[in-house]
């Protein structure tokens, strides 16, 4: 069924009872070409893409409780393309042109919104940092605008420009930047892949793997045994315990990222801000509510709730750049595991074990790189060769010692 | 109008009349009154408009569930939006304003919006607005987020201040409800350290809301005289206005002390404080939340839960309307008809959806057994309701209650799921409890008065001698059972007309059932799909009904259909009051320098170096601008002699046996041989082989060295030297200590610095045989000042540093200042600093960044390779050492009197700007006044080689293309002849 | 959270600051032929377990004694809390 606003009209009229399941209900095949381990963001779009730019046929996702249930369906909405090193700034500029022409694509409305980010910065070396970061961008043939304290003054004056203990000296934009409707990502992605033929099975828990010689020749499931010509991870929070079980130990630790939202307010934020000494960044979603986060708690954990004294630094942040939402309300936070990796940098590569391949180590950023991990994942997945874009994601990298460190922290992942 | 709607009773002291405002008009109310029921008292039924539909809303809920009645409390920079108006205490002179209409709430331009609601089903927009491309943010959006949202901020800085604490008790006892007194009346008798608190500002929870009896009194004397005891008990603190909206790890809460939102003013004081209280044991006894039946139009102003309407009556002594209706499915909506009745207000008719006899009878009522409110009529506000039989029945107000759902909100923060209890219809706390948490009276399913006294009583007792305490000698409070049948009934399926679970987010049945037709069938699908649950609310009255009725499309039970677990907070929190006094100014604190006094009073301009304020530049009279105050401050300095103040390099005092061993392990070159007296620089490394910080160590004794660190790095070198220490190498005979503050340190450098410091010396020679290049020694300065002195340069120039105990840095400065006058000394700041720096070529902050090795820093002579050392192994990867890395090299304008850009890109010439051809970045530039033009310093592919050769710094992002040519990085005194002259 | 400080009782977590796997204790012997390997896998490979995890925590804002906590990363329940220098002695890490 094709959406459009006719569609819509006639549904109204007709009392919207000839609306039909967005995805199918399907019970597992004994057999598929390839079976993507996990419903989240990324290997929904994996399936869509390898079903069509690929032209791949069965196909099965297999998901351990609701699609979309992992963080794309707890993040905080914001995409961009402002990398800085080589080995990712293509790649997430590859993602933003997907997602420009998303919703066209997958014939379902994410709200993809490009209202802007801007990062702030507030030292001279700072401003150092984000123009090598903005020239980095232009290279890629991304968007970067450098702004004045003055510009900023003009464009958002309700920063806090007179009273902070860390001036604003100026900031970063990418127009480009903005937000998505997180859910519906999941959603679109699983309607063109259910359209294309791709089994979207929920409930489904992989409980092992069926690994012979070297070779992966399926997988074992809460719904039964499952062969695959390919079996492709992309379960991102859970990558170690689930790589554990092929006996694969992974650079990924195990955080949760917190995230909030605040009573719904009329427009205040034109687009996304973010702080560029503490940890906090901030837009405003359609239904209103402020949407911001900040830094993750630091240490592992699975289970996907955080703890106070983030909850107040990230509020210090908001407040220390925009004293005017000291009387909007905390509605709701809920935390998200991140699969934070040893240099703030993600895996997209085959493993060691023929046929069993591996996408995760997102940190927080995986929300941004929805499309271009579904793309680069297809790719790697029907051709074995990796993406031109995503070439630097690779297992072996510690090992090399090529290091995709934006940060510059090293291997101590709760830096990232 | 006046207070219409009043009646006798309830705890609102009548001798204190307030008078409030809401939409500009002018009301008056009493002392003990909320919002909410002085504008029932009044006759205001309508109150607000719903976020998509724009109905019209009233009054549903007495309390912090309330989904309809939210206003715009306040006015100016005070303005409060989306208070809810059953929560906010009266007070004189209140100001409050409806919400989310455009013209006036009476005729709101959008409730047009309400004729469209065919096409607006649940998730129409994912449907939509997808054509033309471009309009989405142009045209849709916009007119979206324009009519969502609901109140405004006024934009302009929360006025209000707001404080934290922490608090510590043996047990928190959250909701001061029958069964929280109960329990708190026990441990407190028991002695135990209680604090008991509750988010309304009359305690008592339903006990004032009810007409109960216990011990023989009415209910609300009853509570009234337990809280006078607990308030004389010196163990027991009783927090009012004060709601625990989170439960954290390890008996960690957050709780919200609202402590001026009642008054007129904050006058100064904290307008809220946020808790940290630490509970040995926490009883929660947040008792339950009734819910609505759905039936069409069942959201017009007027219709309410049948509860609230009890505590209108009971407790603030107003009746919501004149002839009252009941709907119920179960029997304690019987009261609300008998309360009524008793207190003089009619009773049009009661329908029960259970064909069983009636539970009493009414003289005026009519009584429907089995009956259905399928449809109701009204404007602004209801006037009859119609039911399944097709009567119709006049009514200016219906009470609702389709039973009551155990708050186990807390129970759910750290992922616990709650389980379904058949026999109520409710979900009831499970066993994944947060740790040490019990939960008693209606919160835990226990829905009579009766139990609720009692499992507080015994959860307490039982709660006192788990930590150690003897119960006090007294039995649990007594009341009767009241009737308490309750049947499944969720919704009035004959009903043709839009049913609404979700009020504020105008979610109806329709919506759940299309969610179903559509697939979101798992609860969460359907919430996203719906947005059921996530208005401000957050579905505390909603969500059940809609799980029921999901239920009962996929066939499955409730339980098996799913449940919905809540995350912090309870209710919605400020984030001003998360933030507390850590703002503004105040945000993160000030690390002063030693001079700081001293620099303010001699025209420096300061910059934010982390915590640190550090002078940046001097400016003297007739300077135009920082360039000139700093270019004098480098030519004074390499010409003469300058001072800087460097106390924030970090400073840490290494001691013992193996301190030599230990540094030499830390360091990747050489320390085993560094004599008493001697400097070295050294460089550290993470273990993954990048370059992370320099410094230089003195060996001030035999087993006594000082290291220094780069200010950035100060607290981060020393937790890894800890962990080296005591992790790695835990049997060395090693101590360390950061002294950083405990050290003012002066940096005096240029070719006047020795007569400088000779001259403040206590008899040291200073000649360079006595005191070269990188010595150190223990002296004093000024007479029997006790000081540190190394011979060590940042700038090239010859140079000293002094340290002295902090509390003298000032007159340090002062006297070393007046020292140099005849040498024209002159102080000078980071900028400067930093300029010259550049001109010699040291890397500092820019260069180790976290990402450049050793090698890319031209540092690769400093790697020992006789030793292992703290990233040795890992250093020599096959990716950090090819021939094709960055090397740090300087570079310079090819034009020299364009200025460079730190952040440019190279690219070699002729090539296309893209990012395979990106071969590096500049990483630190500066104005040279020494060279008369821009020079910098950065990182370019095999730079060592390339030297002349000339690129493009590519910098479109700021200041443009240029060409410039790759140099030595050290722009002055390559040989570095000055520094040891 | 709370950590149990074997000197200092009861602390609230965030007084210190975290760091992660206590193997990271257990540096391999660089002087071994295989060392290029073991420092890989010393650094850069986790079990990042679900359940109970052995754990490094730094008293920053305290003694700035470094603790290894025995931690519930499902729970967060706490249920040992120890020195790691003691810890590391054990492991026969000396000089």
């Amino acid at each position: 069924m094709r959406y459009s606003a006719l569609k819509v009209f006639t549904q109204g009229l007709t009392g919207n009872k000839g609306w039909k399941p967005v995805w199918r209900e399907p019970d597992p095949k004994p057999q598929y070409n390839v079976i993507i381990i996990g419903g989240g963001g990324h290997g929904l779009a994996t399936a869509y893409y390898l079903a069509k730019e690929f032209g791949i046929q069965s196909i099965a996702v297999l998901e351990k409780g609701w699609i979309g249930s992992g963080n794309i369906g707890r993040n905080t909405t914001i995409v961009r393309s402002n990398y800085l090193l080589p080995g990712n700034q293509p790649f997430y500029e590859m993602s933003m042109k997907l997602w420009e022409n998303l919703e066209q694509d997958f014939n379902y409305n994410a709200m993809v919104s490009q209202r802007s980010i801007l990062n702030l910065f507030h030292s001279d070396s700072q401003r150092d940092a984000f123009v090598r970061r903005a020239n980095a961008m232009m290279l890629s043939g991304a968007d970067a605008e450098l702004a004045s304290a003055e510009d900023l003054r003009r464009e958002l004056p309700f920063l806090d420009f007179d009273n902070a203990r860390f001036p604003i000296k100026g900031g970063l934009f990418q127009r480009r930047g903005g937000t998505v409707r997180h859910d519906a990502v999941a959603w679109g992605y699983a309607r063109g892949a259910d359209l294309r033929g791709v089994d979207i099975i929920q409930n489904c828990e992989v409980t092992g793997f069926d690994i012979k010689d070297g070779v992966c020749t399926g997988v074992q499931t809460t719904k039964g045994a499952i062969k695959a010509g390919k079996v492709a991870v992309c379960v991102a929070g859970s990558s170690s315990r689930v790589m554990a079980k092929a006996g694969i130990r992974l650079p990924i630790e195990s955080h949760v990222l917190q995230a909030f939202v605040t009573e719904g307010l009329k427009p205040v934020l034109p687009g996304v801000i973010t702080f560029g000494v503490g940890h906090f960044y901030v837009s405003q979603s359609d239904k209103g509510g402020l949407v911001f986060g900040g830094n993750i708690d630091g240490y592992n954990t699975y289970a996907q709730r955080g703890n106070l004294p983030v909850v107040e630094d990230v509020a210090e942040g908001g407040m220390a750049i925009m004293p005017m939402i000291g009387r909007a309300r905390l509605l709701r936070s809920w935390g998200g595991l991140m699969d934070m990796s040893m240099d703030g940098s993600p895996f997209i590569d085959k493993t060691h074990i023929s046929g069993l391949y591996f996408n995760g180590g997102w940190c927080y950023g995986g929300f941004k790189a929805t499309p271009a991990s579904g793309m680069c994942y297809a790719h790697l997945l029907a051709r074995d060769v990796p993406h031109p874009h995503a070439t630097a994601f690779r297992l072996d990298r510690f090992k090399r010692g090529y290091l995709i460190d934006e940060k510059g922290q090293g291997a101590q992942p709760n830096l990232h | 109008m006046s207070q219409i709607n009043r009646i006798k009773g309830g705890l609102i002291d009548r001798s204190q009349k307030l008078e409030f405002r809401f939409n500009g008009r002018v009301f008056h109310g009493h002392q003990g009154d909320t919002l909410a029921s002085a504008l029932l008292a009044n006759g205001q039924r309508l109150v607000g408009r719903s976020f998509k539909y724009h109905r019209p809303r009233g009054i549903f809920t007495a309390g912090s569930e309330e989904p309809n009645a939210l206003v715009q409390l306040r006015s100016g920079a005070f303005q409060e939006p989306n208070t809810r108006a059953t929560v906010a205490q009266l007070f004189d002179g209140l100001e409050a304003t409806s919400q989310n209409h455009i013209g006036s709430l009476d005729f709101d331009l959008m409730a047009a919006v309400d004729l469209m609601s065919p096409f607006l089903s649940a998730g129409f927009y994912y449907k939509t607005f997808m054509w033309p491309k471009a309009f989405w943010e142009k045209l849709y959006e916009p007119i979206i987020r324009k009519s969502a949202g609901l109140g405004s901020l006024s934009m302009r800085e929360d006025p209000d201040v707001y404080d934290k604490g922490f608090l510590h008790c043996d047990i928190l006892i959250i909701g001061a409800g029958p069964a929280g007194l109960s329990a708190a009346l026990s441990a407190g008798r028991a002695g135990v350290r209680v604090i008991l608190a509750d988010e309304d500002f009359v305690l008592g929870g339903r006990l004032n809301s009810e007409t109960f009896v216990v011990d023989g009194q009415p209910g609300g004397d009853w509570a009234a005289r337990a809280l006078a005891e607990l308030a004389s008990l010196p163990n027991v603190r009783i927090m009012a206005r004060t709601t625990i909206w989170g439960a954290y790890d390890h008996g960690v809460f957050g709780a919200l002390e609202r402590r001026t939102d009642h008054l007129a003013q904050s006058a100064g004081h904290p307008r809220q404080i946020l808790w940290r209280v630490t509970a040995k044991r926490s009883i929660l006894a947040a008792g339950s939340i009734e819910r609505p039946i759905a039936f069409g139009n069942n959201d017009r102003p007027g219709i309410m839960l049948a509860g609230a309407v009890r505590t209108y009556v009971n407790r603030f002594g107003v009746a919501p309307g004149k002839q009252v209706t009941v709907f119920t499915n179960n029997d304690d909506g019987w009261r609300t008809a008998t309360d009524l009745a008793q207190k003089g207000v009619r009773i049009s008719a009661i329908v029960d959806s259970r064909d069983i006899a009636p539970l009493t009878s009414l003289p005026d009522a009519e009584i429907v057994m089995g009956g259905r409110v399928v449809d109701t009529a009204g404007r602004k506000g209801i006037s009859t309701c119609t039911l399944a039989n097709g009567q119709k029945i006049k009514t200016d107000c219906l009470a609702v209650s389709g039973g009551w759902s155990p708050n186990v909100h807390l129970t759910c923060h750290q992922r616990g799921r709650p389980e379904w209890q058949s026999d109520i219809a409710a979900f009831v706390p499970g066993q994944n409890l947060p740790a040490n948490m019990a939960v008693v009276g209606t919160a835990n399913g226990l829905l009579t008065l009766g139990e609720a006294l009692r499992s507080g009583h015994q959860i307490a007792e039982g709660t006192v001698s788990d930590l150690g305490f003897t119960a006090a000698r007294h039995s649990a409070p007594v009341a009767d059972n009241e009737a308490s049948g309750v049947s499944a009934f969720w919704y009035v399926g004959e009903s043709r007309k839009r049913a609404w679970l979700d009020f504020q987010n105008d979610v109806t049945v329709k919506d759940v059932k299309l969610a179903y037709a559509e697939g979101f069938r798992s609860v969460e699908h359907l919430k996203r799909y719906t947005t059921l649950g996530m208005a401000t609310d957050q579905g505390k009255t909603a969500n059940i009904p809609a799980l029921a009725i999901m239920a009962e499309c996929t066939g499955k039970t409730i339980p098996e259909t799913g449940t919905t677990i809540f995350r912090p907070p309870y209710t919605p929190v400020p984030i001003g009051a998360l933030a507390g006094r850590s703002r503004g100014k105040d945000f993160r604190p000030y690390r002063l320098t030693p001079s700081h006094k001293w620099a303010k009073q001699n025209g420096a301009s300061f910059v934010e170096v982390g915590n640190w304020l550090r002078a940046q530049w001097y400016a003297r009279a007739g300077e135009k601008g920082w360039r000139n105050s700093v270019d004098r401050e480098v030519t004074m300095t390499r010409n003469s002699v300058g001072i800087c103040d460097v106390t924030t390099l970090g400073k840490i005092d290494i001691q013992g046996r193996d301190a030599a061993q230990f540094l030499n392990r830390v360091y990747t070159n050489a320390f085993l041989k560094l004599p008493v007296g001697r400097v070295r620089y050294g460089l550290m490394l993470r273990e993954d082989g990048i370059a992370y910080d320099d410094g230089t160590t003195a060996r001030l004794g035999e087993n006594h060295y000082v290291m220094t660190t780069t200010t950035a790095n100060a607290g981060l070198v020393f937790q890894r030297l800890e962990f080296a220490r005591q992790c790695l190498f835990p049997g060395l005979d090693v101590h360390l200590i950061s002294v950083t503050d405990g050290w003012a340190q002066f940096a005096i450098a240029g070719p006047n610095s020795r007569k400088l410091v000779q001259k403040v010396v206590d008899g040291l020679d200073m000649s360079n045989e006595a005191f070269p290049f990188m010595a150190c020694a223990e002296t004093t300065v000024f007479g029997g000042t006790k000081a540190r002195l190394f011979r060590i340069s940042f700038s090239g120039e010859m140079a000293y540093e002094i340290a002295v105990p902090a509390r003298l840095g000032n007159s340090m400065m002062q006297g070393l200042m007046e020292a140099g006058a005849k040498f024209d000394a002159v102080a000078y700041g980071t900028e400067a600093l930093g300029v010259m720096r550049i001109e010699k070529g040291h890397a500092a902050g820019n260069e180790l960044n976290g990402q450049t090795t050793a090698l890319d820093l031209g540092l690769g002579g400093f790697m020992s390779k006789k030793k292992d050392y703290i990233g040795k192994t890992l250093s020599e990867r096959a990716e950090l050492t090819h021939e094709d890395a960055m090397r740090l090299v300087g570079f310079r304008p090819v034009e020299r009197s364009k200025p460079l850009v730190a952040g440019a890109h190279f690219i070699a010439q002729g090539q296309e700007a893209n990012t395979e051809n990106d071969e590096g970045w500049m990483s630190s530039v500066a104005f040279s006044p020494t060279l008369g033009h821009s020079i910098g310093l950065g990182f370019i592919r095999r730079g060592h080689v390339r030297m002349g050769e000339v690129v493009t710094a590519y910098s479109p992002a700021r200041g443009g293309n240029i060409a410039v040519e790759i140099v030595s990085p050290h722009f002055i005194d390559p040989e570095g002849g000055r520094q040891r002259g | 959270m709370i950590i149990d400080h074997p000197l200092l009782g009861p602390r609230d977590a965030a007084e210190f600051t975290y760091l992660g796997d206590a193997t990271l204790i257990n540096r391999p012997d660089p002087a071994a032929p295989d060392a290029a390997d073991g420092f890989y896998e010393y650094l850069y490979l986790r079990d990042n377990p679900a359940g109970e995890h052995n754990e490094l925590w730094y008293h920053e804002q305290g003694d700035r004694a470094w603790l290894v906590v025995s931690r519930n990363t499902l729970t967060h329940e706490i249920t040992k809390v120890e020195l790691a220098r003691d810890v590391a002695l054990r492991l026969g890490r000396d000089r």
